[in-house]
């Protein structure tokens, strides 16, 4: 099939994935219990990670920015510039890839298990919609849980540049506190949690789209779950290009 | 659930041995409608014809035991019958009702009766046996107590109530398919589809299966269509039938000179089409070299 329409034909069907699933939701039955589970998988199963990631990530901001704001006299501002990255970029991007790489990956491996086993055609067998089901407590799940990994990330960010600037750099934390409240105002932080909303619903649709369309049996499952994370990895980069235009725009973060 | 037997037999000879109920069940205008219709139904997967033109309906209590080559469409027709694929062209009738164009939230009062038995069982991974077994019902927010009462009941009909908290990952192939039937039962669907349940099991327990089809077909008139590509299923299903004895158990009593079965027919698919449509006196009989190599196994 020619790229360009293989590429159309898939955002047609991730759309209509999201559709289904959003008209299921004015209807019963709704799968609470099961949202809460997921929620508990994504949310607190993937804090760990998350949690290392932001901390790793805030402490080599200071540690390869500090040297240089120093030369120019502005290491006063390191908690600026660490507090300004993580909360408006690198706090809900490499959250968003994190939860892409173990969560991603775990539906679409748990779908397409199901599609190759006929899980699935025994649960439409039975008189369950697998969308209502499997998809819709997901994708929710992960649009409420990657804004709340994603605030753990930037604090754990912020607490790791903070010790970096302190124990490598000896900058008194006061100062590395007062520089990160003078740095980031109301707006960025709301931005950074609108953000995540956008990933998650890339993210979950993404994954139950590829989970659930799996032929080939174990080999397709393998290649749904790397096609998965690729795709959903790729799709949050270019989705936070254009919010965070629109962020620019509509909220004025990010001008000077 | 067992009730007494229903008549599955058809009288050859003058004398009257027919069961007294024969002429009520017979009489009930349901019954003249058939559970299962398919009309000229074509289908093809870009330039491969799977189905061709298939024509044949399932009566009331009767198991159509589908036979054909792997990949020669038979797994097709009963993922039809629930909707889960859509012929190109042709018509299929459930109890009567044209489902052909019927959308998923209008398969699904459909698909409340209709069981379906997979061929590797299909279970839930994560769901115990119970769940499993339950699921339909939960789904239907049925009360605990009655659900577990229900999936006993299922479970004791396959003979699998001591494995109720297994998980389907402790089973072996035969009871999987076991705990799929007992799912595919719960509800009491008024048809069963068997898809290719005896597959890479041991004689002894793909007899087990039959019988349970053999159970279902006599003792609970269940229309249900039996996709197979083993002969020793069809000489089960074609021979053999279920009655209750006098201590009430089930017993397999087998088709004697005055008496034969009428309540099971063997449809041959080949190419897509109808290769052989009768009962399996007949097949076996048949002088069709694709149909004699293909008992042969060559």
């Amino acid at each position: 099939m020619n790229p360009l329409v293989k590429f159309i034909s898939e955002l047609q069907d991730v759309s209509l994935l999201i559709w289904s699933a959003i008209v299921s939701l004015g209807s019963r039955p709704r799968y609470i219990a099961e949202t809460v589970r997921q929620m508990d998988l994504i949310g607190v199963g993937s804090l760990p990670i998350v949690l290392l990631t932001g901390f790793f990530t805030g402490g080599v901001l200071v540690l390869q920015t500090f040297p240089t704001l120093e030369y120019y006299s502005l290491q006063n501002e390191s908690g600026r510039s660490v507090a300004t990255s993580l909360i408006r970029e690198l706090g809900p991007v490499l959250s968003a890839l994190m939860v892409s790489g173990r969560i991603g990956s775990a539906i679409a491996a748990e779908l397409g298990s199901m599609v190759v086993s006929q899980q699935i055609d025994a649960m439409r067998a039975l008189g369950t919609d697998p969308v209502r089901k499997l998809v819709v407590p997901r994708i929710i799940a992960l649009i409420f849980m990657l804004p709340l990994l994603t605030v753990a990330a930037d604090v754990f960010g912020l607490i790791g540049g903070g010790v970096v600037a302190n124990f490598l750099f000896n900058q008194d934390i006061h100062v590395f506190v007062e520089s990160v409240r003078n740095g980031i105002s109301t707006r960025d932080i709301f931005g950074g949690m609108i953000k995540p909303f956008f990933f998650g619903l890339v993210i979950g649709s993404v994954a139950c789209h590829k989970g659930l369309s799996t032929t080939g049996g174990t080999v397709g499952v393998g290649r749904s779950v790397t096609n998965a994370v690729v795709i959903s990895s790729i799709w949050v980069i270019i989705f936070d290009f254009f919010l965070a235009k629109a962020l620019q725009y509509f909220l004025d973060i990010g001008r000077i | 659930m067992l009730s007494s037997p229903e008549p599955v037999i058809q009288i050859d000879s003058d004398e009257d041995l027919a069961p007294t109920d024969l002429t009520d069940a017979v009489d009930e205008p349901d019954r003249m409608t058939p559970a299962i219709e398919f009309r000229d139904v074509h289908l093809s997967f870009d330039d491969n014809k799977i189905l061709d033109g298939i024509s044949f309906t399932v009566k009331r209590g009767e198991t159509k035991i589908i036979l054909g080559r792997s990949g020669g469409g038979k797994s097709t027709i009963i993922r039809m019958i629930l909707g889960l694929l859509k012929p190109d062209s042709g018509s299929i009738l459930i109890d009567g009702e044209d489902i052909t164009d019927y959308t998923e939230p209008e398969m699904m009062p459909v698909r409340q009766k209709v069981g379906m038995v997979f061929q590797e069982g299909a279970l839930f991974d994560s769901l115990s046996v119970y769940e499993n077994v339950a699921y339909r019902l939960r789904e239907q927010r049925v009360p605990e107590k009655d659900v577990e009462l229900e999936v006993r009941r299922m479970l004791r009909f396959v003979d699998l109530e001591d494995a109720i908290d297994k998980m389907p990952s402790e089973l072996s192939g035969g009871m999987r398919r076991r705990v799929g039937i007992a799912r595919a039962l719960v509800g009491d669907p008024s048809i069963v589809l068997f898809d290719e349940p005896t597959a890479g099991l041991d004689p002894p327990t793909a007899r087990t299966i039959c019988e349970l089809a053999i159970k279902l077909r006599d003792l609970q008139d269940v229309s249900s269509i039996f996709v197979t590509h083993e002969m020793t299923n069809v000489e089960y299903l074609g021979s053999e039938y279920a009655t209750v004895n006098e201590d009430g158990e089930v017993i397999f009593e087998v088709e004697g000179e005055k008496l034969c079965l009428i309540n099971t027919e063997i449809l041959m698919l080949r190419d897509g089409k109808v290769a052989f449509s009768g009962k399996d006196e007949a097949f076996f009989k048949t002088d069709d070299p694709y149909i004699q190599r293909f008992m042969k196994g060559k």
